[in-house]
């Protein structure tokens, strides 16, 4: 990395900023004051959690989208639109259905108007290197998740971009998949035969940040920025099981961790009002619960290293965190240092019956979650007790975007509903306290 | 169906084979019909046979060929309008406020009652020629077929995925690449599923529009459907099945010829990555497949499609960066005092003109009247209809080898022109002395409770399996079967059925409730009624007064009855 600071880098991301427009209140911030540079011959991973900013920052580094503050730069000139020197891989794919492989890969060559023959020729070329030979006249429906990536990559590398971009390629395969075409495509990046010149990913799978970047970015969320920048020291091919990347992976974790930690801890001090709109993620009561059991349970015996954690659990860093960070919130567990350990609350929960896990929960969110004891308040004063979930999704809004506040009232129904603290109709979405036992 | 043969057979082969014997026949056939027919449309209108049918049978067969060319005239011209107004609708924002609106209500407007007026303005274009009167008689086609055509393209403008949208533009398509690759394609099942519906509506108004009354004169231009007015005035009675059998082999045709093979390709177009159950190729699709002619043709059609859609027009910033849209809001406010002063000067308009022709309000109050009776008219069938076709197609659906070929039947009986059955239907009320006002109504749904069969059915064989094989677990049977399982399962699919059936009907009954057999004529009260006699007296202000008072009856009834259910079914009922 050091010796390339001579070359004129590829991209220059400088204090870009993105908000999201809200017209009664403040703007919603997405991104703040992001800083990247992209040079000549790196494979750089922007790692975060969902909702971290880190697609919308690659739709503004492609020109697909512009940044509401800053600059992008495209070899020193100001970017307009999306450049002719980049080519994007979609982690849906997006493949056109009436295509065939091979008029999937000549679009890109399409729109630069190139001639027949030549298109052809390269397209082949393309689908020939990303081991897709012999699939040219088949439809993308014919194919499996990981060909119908390969098609993806052949289309974006088919336009000889300087900069790939790929938009978490791998994560909508399977675990062999994804495993596979990443190694192909480091082989073929090692042996200098895709035509790139350099690589921007987004991912949340940590491992496969350390396994094929050169530099991670790695992002918090609300809003996001860049938290952290790591080199990789490790030459291709790399090693999952070696020490020294198990280390960096164990070090992203508690980062990652640490960073989850800091807005809880900053919750209190703008008052009650900014804890009425904390995002909760939308975690079902059945995973908590599952989760807070396996803890209590040897081998963990209330304490577990997350990245261990994750691997016997089988989920992704991007699945496991939003459930420590809920367990958290509602003081059930508390995670420090890429670790989780269940505090008296949470122990109690994992031994107690149905019905008295219902009244831990209850007290918890009453307790910890100000959205949930407002809506069980509201409903308590009111002489109906029936409150329209409208009110509280307006009330959200003003904090948060429509997506967001529709994931956090999600959450508080299915919570506050588990633990029966208020019913919620769906077709007249209102909350009601029927058949709930109201203690005098 | 004949076993397909092994593609490696005939793949790649461009030798002439015995498909191709039969295709350059049947081609060459129907070049040579379309050029003896076409030139009688640029006769003088008072030159002989030019409007005037013959009720010989050996006439039939050139009488359904020029039917059938302004279907596909219709059919193409509503294709252009489709093309055009759709995309503008669902690109800019203003056009769309407004545009979206007007396509709804001349959805649900009587388009039949709008004859008279779209007759003299083509006639005064081609004065004294018969093009002006095929004009106007594809014209009265094209406004049943255009608008729900329309209609499908533009919500599937809107609701393009989003991640084929970002892959088009950050491969830098022009708009005009993306329209032909991605807008076209993508819209493409829908508008094929919606261009058959409009062609099943389109065979009845060219049968109802071909014999034209202007005032005190009439022509017949020739085809099926003068043929069949003919035949109604001379009491023929054979003519009449002539016309009827004419008419199914014609439309027998057309469903296997271009329908069946559409449906099946069109299917390629479906946004699923999932290789599902693909049903065979129909005959004809086959044909072209196979047939080695046909596929050098076929394979350079597609080409000049490849290479207009790969052209790199551009007619607009498409590659610009997605930013909020900027609200000009002076440019907002300059649009809507436009749409304001044009509204303000139409309502002056339609004011001036009721005015000066002398409505009063009696007779308003008289043809909301007929509309009351009307609308009861509708109720009442499509309960009737509904009681009767719900339990059938619900019986047919549940079996599912059976639904399949019933289903195509039923596809067939609704696109065959209903109101050809209209005069055996007459016959029988004259011959038995029936009251009009009775047993006309029934032909108000003589076409379109079919829609209502083919979708309980459709719904009834998606109904999953693992749900009917829990009712039977649990012993639920009987009434409570229907209540708690097959109803709420087949709702929004019985709801759509009906709204198309609701709202054909309205339409029928403007050729429904009046009916003629030789000198004797029978009329039901009715706003139809009264819409079709205004009409034969030529008088333009009693049938502006109807067509209103009827459109405001359709509008109403969906705005209050359907559009609720239907969001009531897919919000609650889908599965």
């Amino acid at each position: 990395m050091d010796g390339n600071l001579a070359i004129a880098p590829l991209v220059e991301v400088r204090g870009c900023r993105q908000s999201y427009h809200k017209d009664s209140s403040s703007d919603l911030l997405v991104l703040d004051d992001v800083n990247l540079t992209i040079a000549s011959g790196e494979i750089v991973g922007l790692l975060g959690r969902s909702g971290s900013g880190k697609s919308t920052l690659l739709r503004i580094v492609s020109g697909l989208l512009a940044p509401t503050a800053g600059e992008v730069l495209w070899r020193g000139a100001k970017l307009q639109g999306p450049a002719p020197g980049v080519a994007m891989v979609f982690q849906s794919f997006a493949l056109f259905p009436w295509l065939t492989v091979q008029e999937n890969v000549e679009l890109g060559l399409e729109a630069q108007g190139v001639g027949r023959v030549e298109r052809e020729d390269r397209a082949e070329t393309a689908i020939d290197l990303i081991g897709l030979g012999g699939y040219e006249s088949a439809y993308p429906k014919e194919l499996s998740g990981g060909m119908r990536q390969r098609v993806g990559l052949a289309r974006a590398l088919v336009v000889h971009p300087d900069l790939l971009l790929m938009d978490e390629p791998f994560s909508a395969l399977d675990v062999l998949t994804a495993e596979t075409l990443r190694t192909d495509l480091i082989d073929l990046w090692m042996e200098s035969k895709l035509p790139v010149k350099s690589i921007l990913m987004v991912t949340h799978n940590i491992e496969e940040a350390v396994l094929m970047c050169d530099r991670i970015l790695v992002f918090s969320s609300n809003p996001g920025r860049v938290a952290s920048e790591l080199v990789v020291p490790f030459a291709h091919p790399r090693n999952r099981l070696a020490p020294d990347f198990r280390q960096m992976v164990d070090d992203i974790y508690a980062l990652m961790t640490r960073r989850a930690v800091k807005p809880a801890a900053t919750v209190p001090t703008p008052a009650a009002e900014a804890g009425f709109a904390t995002p909760l993620a939308p975690v079902s009561t059945n995973l908590l619960a599952g989760l807070l059991e396996a803890l209590a349970q040897p081998p963990y015996d209330g304490r577990a290293d997350l990245p261990a954690l994750a691997g016997s659990l089988q989920l992704e860093a991007d699945e496991l965190l939003p459930m420590g960070e809920a367990l958290q919130l509602l003081h059930l567990a508390d995670l420090a240092d890429g670790d989780i350990h269940l505090n008296d609350a949470g122990k109690q929960f994992a031994l107690a019956d149905t019905d008295e896990r219902k009244v831990i929960f209850a007290t918890a969110l009453r307790a910890h979650v100000p959205l949930v004891a407002a809506i069980r308040r509201t409903l308590d004063e009111r002489w109906n007790h029936r409150a329209s979930a409208v009110r509280f999704r307006d009330e959200l809004e003003d904090h948060m975007s429509p997506d967001y506040a529709e994931d956090t009232l999600r959450t508080a129904i299915a919570w506050g509903r588990y633990a029966e603290l208020f019913s919620y109709d769906e077709e007249a979405a209102q909350f009601s306290l029927e058949d709930i036992d109201t203690p005098a | 169906m004949p076993h397909p043969l092994p593609s490696a057979l005939t793949h790649g082969r461009r030798l002439p084979n015995a498909w191709d014997l039969v295709a350059v026949v049947c081609v060459f056939a129907a070049i040579l019909a379309i050029v003896q027919v076409t030139p009688a449309t640029f006769q003088p209108i008072d030159a002989p046979n030019a409007t005037e049918v013959s009720l010989d049978p050996a006439n039939l067969p050139a009488y359904a060929l020029r039917t059938t060319l302004r279907m596909f005239a219709a059919l193409f011209a509503s294709l252009l309008f489709t093309f055009t107004f759709a995309p503008l609708a669902a690109k800019s924002r203003r056009a769309g406020l407004v545009m979206v609106p007007i396509l709804d209500i001349l959805q649900s407007v009587p388009i039949l009652g709008f004859l008279t007026f779209t007759t003299a303005f083509f006639m005064s274009l081609f004065p004294g020629r018969v093009a002006g009167l095929e004009l106007a008689a594809i014209f009265a086609v094209f406004t049943s077929q255009a608008w729900n055509m329309a209609f499908s393209f533009y919500q599937s403008l809107t609701t393009l995925p989003d991640d084929l949208v970002e892959a088009t533009r950050a491969f830098r398509l022009s708009s005009w690449q993306r329209f032909w690759r991605l807008e076209v394609p993508f819209a493409m099942p829908g508008l094929v599923w919606n261009m058959m519906l409009s062609m099943s509506g389109g065979w009845f108004f060219v049968v109802a529009s071909e014999a034209i009354t202007l005032g005190d004169k009439s022509w017949k231009l020739p085809g099926i459907g003068s043929y069949v007015a003919q035949a109604l005035e001379q009491k023929d009675m054979s003519a009449i099945w002539y016309a009827i059998g004419t008419m199914f082999l014609v439309i027998l045709a057309y469903d296997q010829l271009l329908f069946r093979p559409l449906v099946a390709w069109s299917a390629k177009f479906r946004v699923e990555l999932t290789a599902g159950a693909t049903a065979e190729d129909p005959w004809v699709l086959k044909l072209l497949r196979r047939t080695a002619a046909l596929r050098v043709l076929g394979d350079a059609v597609a080409s000049v499609f490849g290479a207009i859609g790969r052209m790199r027009l551009d007619f607009s910033k498409a590659s610009k960066p997605a930013r909020a849209e900027t609200h000009t809001k002076l440019g907002d406010a300059v649009f809507f005092v436009i749409v304001a002063l044009v509204a303000g000067f139409a309502v002056w308009q339609i004011v001036q003109y009721i005015l000066s022709h002398d409505v009063g309000l009696s007779d308003v109050a008289q043809v909301f009247g007929l509309g009351l009776i009307t609308m009861l008219r509708v109720i009442v069938l499509i309960a009737l209809a509904s009681l009767i076709w719900v339990p059938i197609g619900v019986w047919i659906g549940l079996r599912p080898s059976l639904a399949r070929s019933i289903g195509v039947v039923a596809q067939f009986v609704a696109a065959f022109p209903a109101n050809l059955f209209f005069p055996v239907f007459v016959i029988l009320i004259v011959r038995f002395k029936g009251s009009p006002d009775i047993w006309l109504t029934p032909l108000m749904i003589l076409g379109t409770q079919w829609y209502i069969l083919f979708n309980v059915i459709a719904g009834a064989s998606a109904f999953p399996g693992d749900l009917l094989e829990a009712s039977r677990n649990f012993r639920v049977g009987g009434f409570l079967w229907w209540r708690r399982v097959i109803l709420p399962g087949i709702f929004p699919y019985f709801v759509t059925g009906a709204i198309t059936a609701s709202g054909g009907s309205w339409n029928a009954a403007i050729v429904a409730e009046v009916a003629s057999w030789g000198d004797t004529k029978l009329q039901a009260h009715g706003l139809g009624a009264y819409i079709a006699q205004a009409t034969d007296e030529g008088n333009f202000a009693h049938v502006v007064l109807g067509v209103v008072v009827m459109s405001m009856f359709v509008l109403a009834f969906n705005r209050v009855l359907w559009r609720p259910l239907y969001a009531f079914a897919t919000r609650r009922l889908t599965l």
